[in-house]
């Protein structure tokens, strides 16, 4: 029989049915000797589980092996009920361990512990009075026994720290005592005394101290202890150094302990184990906010971990970046967590990321965190296609209230939702491709509230792509429903059309009943223009509706017919009693008839009357319930919103300034293509990459700490920004102080890196063949490393590297922002500025706009143009700060080819008069000159911002034609620069000036 | 706490399955051994995440010992690396009462193993962590059973 429940028990586990055998297996443990009750219980432990009806039996069997005086059985009798128990039989043996708790035996005690513990889980209010049992196990003299009540005290404080203090003290004495090795030797483990023991203690301790100043005070000595022995290199001894740092960031914070614990997470993060890695990473997490400089010193690990083949690892490191999401670095972030979402397939990482991206950005962006609308439509159209309907439904259900109640920017808001309509309609277009459905709902329902926005005089095109979707078949029902509700929408904008009729004609057969009654609704509404108009009115979407729940409405229509001799309304369960009443007594009583609408006879009586004017009545009250129905369909989604409306009122109006629509877009149609780029990119060498990563480190750990912080590495760091924003550092600094800043860049020769991308870019440029692109391309490579100086603080010397060239492929190949450049062909021959930046981007190849280098009061951005002849290098300056500039130095050192820009000193009509004075040398076309550029702009101290929006100030320089600069360092610059050897004259040059948002240029000609 | 305890080859063969609270065994055994499968033995040894055993608050923890995988699911309440170190000491027990274990003592005796197990944890908390003492309680407990098995061939 043993052997027979052995087998059984390996059956079971193989997952075959055994349930057959469940009956002999507490049979076994009922009726057998001692080895055979053994494998009894076992086999009852393993195959039942806790409602279990067979468990009953097997209570009484317990209740006998807890009485035993053999050793074994009280032991195996605890066991199961430590596993296995069912809740209202506890009373019968909770006396009999409780007993036990007195037990001269140490292994009869502990388990007894345990099975209390057991019984707290399950039953807490069955062993309340014994806790005091459980403070004798604490100071048992076994240390087994005193283990096992750190369970249940792990447990208890967990749920109520207040109620445990008292016992800190005894806590920090145990723990010294292991700690001090005063414990048995054969409780050490690999030397290290008794480590689980210390680690449950650490977490208690954690617990307790948490927020509270004077029991933490208790703990630094033995957290300094412990930190301090646990130095030996094993596996368990890092065990304890985790949970030592958990702890001391738990608790009231000391500084000494702090440093020490962030040496240690330090510790962790650079470890080559990977386990630890992943320790080091999750204390991090904990760690980040109460400490963002710790994460700037691991930065660089950080960013390796990003591109670690563990996805546990990456995973990980993303749950990093999450928490120190902010407005500066979110692009970049979000950016990562997409990639990641489209790799990876499980529906739980996927939940739970899209989870995360939809939070960062829909909370941030009511904090204006987000740079700008058209890079979160794009976002949250990424997040909904991969997400999909796996996704939480609050997701989309925020977004749209976020679009409909929009910020205090009335503007911004139309622009935002223009933005979302305009995309929308491109991702309709798209053949062949399918969305899932809350991405669909969360369109029409956009469509159908914000398509007036794009001005059109018909909805038309709009009304074809929503009944293509219409009759897909893979398109569920309830979609469909959001997409009816749309083209009814759209329909009061625009009656005539044919489609809709189509559509009415379609679905007022459909079989769906939901759908059809849809297509009646909306048949009804196109015959009553005014009602329509009145019930979808445009852009209402906001305001809230009230419901008369009452249909007092209808009060004055019930009055008449009542008067009229209709039968009161009855509920519908009143209505059934009496009719089941009625069908006891055979309904033969007249009463009974007058009572029943539902009643049906032949005979003239005023009940028969009721009866007709009921169901007019009730038609009636349908027709208005109809109305009411569809009145709530055009909002239904904003009800959830009322109670957060307050909140949002509260929102300051600081919104993200938002660059004009035309060059977002294109910036943002080429991110897939910039992804194909980068990917040829890898070609690129290993100290690219190096690069590479220290750019994509600054630019996710911007904003965070000081910003002297940012560069503490050392190493050049360039924080890009995919979208040119005005970042809103609102340094207030106590006194207007004039100060000078002088910024010294200066063009220096290319580091090797250069002459790969020359390569890379040579080779994909012969393949494509583009004279035009070819002329110019070659020695245009530039890579300028400027150094941004700030005089008053001395402190720091950023160097910053940017690369880039000027054919298609050019990029800064920086992981995390997508470069992009528009593809349009450079036609407009003309060398004479457009009017102004934007148009001339968008007009002719340009990079895109990098930030090239920045510090809290001064950032640098700088992109180029192509035109046919030349190359502009736009820079921009942009005080964040409050402060006045005084100067600013351009050196560009050693320049050859560089025809001479020249400064003009502008001044604008406008009130911030600007003075710039740019001291140029001169360059000839052949040898090296060095060329600065000196500009210098006062801005009067009258100008302020109100925003403290930055004043920018842009400049451009022009190189001869035909060659765009090439640096002088860069030996394959010179070489093709050579080659091409012709040198036109006649520089120009041209200089903008952005002031304070308004731009005036000046064209110089040499 | 410790949720289940599983252990199965590198074919997903199940060799141990210990569950503390009763759920979808099968199911869980096969999602994990798919989820454990995949991973190198060069990265880490946790994994967070299965939808099938609880969501967010539990992470495997395993160990891959030549042929076996010993899987440990806990909560939020076990610190990881102490886990993984447990996995250790059992294994390493497991190879003190079975002398050079392998697969195939986990076969045979699988009554055995268990009731190792029993000592080290029970109920899903960790009962006992000192390699001497589990040991000691597992020859008590062989010697019981040549006492009451020697009678009955005399």
């Amino acid at each position: 029989m043993k052997e027979c429940m052995v087998r059984l028990i390996y059956c079971e586990m193989l997952g075959y049915d055994a349930s057959f055998g469940y009956i002999h297996a507490i049979k076994l443990a009922q009726q057998g000797n001692l080895l055979e009750k053994r494998v009894g219980y076992l086999a009852v432990s393993l195959f039942l589980h806790e409602n279990h009806e067979l468990l009953l039996l097997l209570v009484n069997t317990v209740v006998k092996d807890l009485q035993s005086t053999n050793l074994v059985e009280v032991c195996m009798a605890l066991t199961i009920v430590s596993q296995i128990f069912p809740r209202e039989m506890i009373p019968a043996v909770l006396p009999l361990i409780e007993d036990k708790l007195q037990h001269s035996k140490e292994i009869i005690r502990r388990k007894a512990v345990l099975a209390l513990y057991k019984f707290h889980l399950i039953a807490p209010n069955q062993v309340q009075h014994i806790h005091i049992k459980f403070r004798k196990a604490l100071c048992d003299r076994d240390v087994g026994v005193m283990a096992a009540s750190l369970h249940i005290y792990f447990r208890m404080i967990k749920e109520n720290s207040s109620g445990y203090k008292d016992l800190t003290g005894s806590f920090v004495t145990i723990l010294k005592q292991v700690v001090g090795g005063k414990l048995p030797v054969d409780f050490n483990y690999h030397s290290v005394p008794a480590p689980w023991i210390q680690i449950q203690l650490l977490r208690i301790l954690g617990l307790l101290g948490k927020d509270d100043q004077r029991t933490s005070e208790l703990m630094y000595d033995v957290l300094d202890e412990s930190l301090r022995r646990a130095e030996l290199n094993h596996n368990v001894t890092y065990a304890i150094l985790f949970e030592c740092v958990h702890t001391v960031y738990s608790i009231y914070p000391k500084s000494e302990l702090l440093e020490k614990a962030a040496k240690c997470i330090g510790k962790f993060v650079l470890s080559p184990k990977i386990n630890l890695k992943y320790l080091g990473l999750k204390a991090l997490t904990y760690v980040i906010q109460q400490d963002p400089t710790l994460a700037l010193q691991h930065q660089m690990t950080i960013i390796e971990c990003l591109d670690h083949p563990d996805p546990i690892i990456k995973r990980e490191t993303l749950e990093l970046l999450y928490r120190i999401t902010n407005a500066q670095n979110i692009t970049v972030i979000v950016q990562k967590m997409l990639e990641y979402l489209h790799q990876s397939k499980e529906e739980y990482i996927i939940v739970n990321l899209v989870g995360k991206i939809a939070d960062i950005l829909v909370l941030n962006t009511v904090d204006t965190y987000a740079p700008d609308n058209a890079w979160f439509i794009q976002t949250m159209n990424a997040v909904f296609s991969v997400g999909g309907d796996v996704m939480h439904p609050d997701i989309p259900n925020n977004f749209m209230r976020l679009l409909a109640e929009g910020f205090d920017d009335e503007t911004e808001d139309q622009q935002l939702r223009l933005y979302a309509v305009q995309s929308y309609l491109t991702l309709l277009d798209v053949e062949n491709v399918f969305y899932p459905q809350k991405f669909l709902q969360v369109m029409s329902w956009v469509l159908g509230e914000y398509y007036y926005l794009l001005d059109k005089d018909t909805p038309e095109e709009v009304l074809t792509k929503l009944y293509k979707l219409l009759m897909n078949d893979s398109v569920s029902s309830e979609t469909k429903a959001w997409l009816i509700a749309a083209v009814t929408k759209l329909t009061s904008q625009a009656h005539s059309s044919n489609i809709v009729e189509r559509l009415i004609q379609e679905f007022t057969i459909s079989l769906d009943t939901c759908m059809r009654q849809h297509a009646f609704e909306l048949k009804h509404l196109r015959e009553n223009v005014e009602l329509m108009k009145s019930l979808l009115p445009v852009d209402k979407s906001c305001e809230d509706m009230v419901v008369d729940a009452s249909l007092s409405f209808l009060d004055g229509f019930v009055a008449e017919e009542l008067s009229q001799g209709a039968a009161p309304y009855k509920p519908h369960h009143q209505r059934q009693e009496e009719k089941l009443s009625q069908e006891k007594v055979l309904n033969f009583e007249p009463y009974g008839l007058s009572f029943s609408s539902s009643g049906f006879t032949g005979r003239q009586s005023p009940a028969g009357i009721s009866l007709g004017s009921d169901i007019s009545g009730n038609s009636a009250e349908t027709g208005m319930k109809e109305t009411n129905s569809l009145k709530l369909e055009g909002i239904k989604k904003l009800w959830g919103k009322e109670g957060y409306l307050p909140k949002k009122e509260g929102k300051t109006g600081d919104e993200t300034e938002a660059l004009p629509v035309p060059q977002e877009s294109i910036i943002m149609e080429n991110v897939d293509q910039a992804v194909t780029k980068k990917d040829q990119c890898q070609v690129l060498t290993q100290s690219k990459e190096e690069k590479e990563k220290q750019l994509l480190a600054s630019s996710l750990f911007v904003g965070l700490g000081s910003e002297s912080t940012i560069n503490l590495l050392g190493k050049a760091d360039t924080v890009s920004h995919k979208f040119r924003r005005k970042p809103k550092v609102k340094e207030t600094k106590s006194g207007e102080t004039t100060s000078a800043h002088s910024m010294t860049c200066s063009y220096f020769s290319s580091s090797s890196n250069a002459t790969y991308e020359d390569d890379y870019y040579l080779d994909a440029l012969q393949d494509r063949g583009d004279k035009e692109l070819n002329k110019f391309s070659l020695n245009s490579e530039l890579l300028d490393s400027e150094s941004l100086t700030e005089l008053p603080s001395v402190e720091k010397l950023s160097n910053c590297k940017l690369s880039s060239s000027p054919s298609l492929f050019t990029d800064n190949n920086m992981e995390g922002f997508h470069p992009s450049q528009s593809t349009a062909p450079s036609v407009a021959p003309e060398t004479s500025l457009a009017s102004s930046l934007l148009e001339e981007t968008s007009e002719h190849m340009h990079s895109e706009l990098v930030e090239v280098c920045h510090n809290e009061t001064i950032s640098v951005s700088s992109y180029k143009i192509w035109k046919d002849d030349c190359l502009f290098i736009v820079w921009s300056v942009s005080n964040k700060s409050g402060l006045e500039l005084k100067s600013a130095n351009l050196e560009i050192a050693p320049a050859e080819n560089f025809k001479l820009l020249r400064y003009e000193p502008a001044s604008s009509s406008h009130s911030p008069a600007c003075v710039l004075s740019l001291a140029l040398s001169l360059s000839c076309q052949i040898n090296k000159y060095i060329k600065s550029l000196k500009k210098k702009k006062d801005q009067p101290g009258t100008k302020k911002n109100k925003q403290n929006r930055a004043s920018g100030l842009k400049m451009e320089l022009k190189p001869p034609h035909g060659h765009p600069q090439a640096d002088s360092g860069c030996r394959r610059c010179r070489h093709h620069h050579q080659e091409e050897g012709h040198d036109p004259e006649e520089p120009e040059q041209l200089r903008k000036l952005f002031i304070g948002g308004l731009s005036f240029e000046t064209t110089d000609i040499l | 706490m410790i949720q289940a305890i599983l252990v199965f080859n590198n074919h997903g063969k199940p060799r141990l399955v210990r569950f503390y609270q009763q759920e979808i065994q099968q199911q869980i055994v096969r999602e994990t051994f798919h989820l454990v499968l995949k991973r190198d033995d060069n990265i880490c040894n946790f994994l967070e995440g299965g939808s099938l055993i609880g969501g967010s608050d539990y992470k495997l923890i395993y160990r891959h010992y030549a042929t076996l995988y010993f899987v440990f699911c806990v909560d939020s309440s076990e610190s990881e690396l102490g886990i993984l170190d447990l996995i250790q000491v059992f294994v390493e027990t497991l190879d003190k009462c079975f002398e050079n274990v392998c697969e195939l003592d986990l076969i045979f005796h699988m009554d055995k193993v268990h009731y190792i197990l029993q000592e080290v944890v029970m109920g899903g908390m960790v009962l006992e962590t000192n390699m001497n003492e589990i040991v000691a309680q597992i020859e008590a407990q062989n010697r019981l059973e040549k006492s009451e098995v020697t009678p009955r061939w005399a």
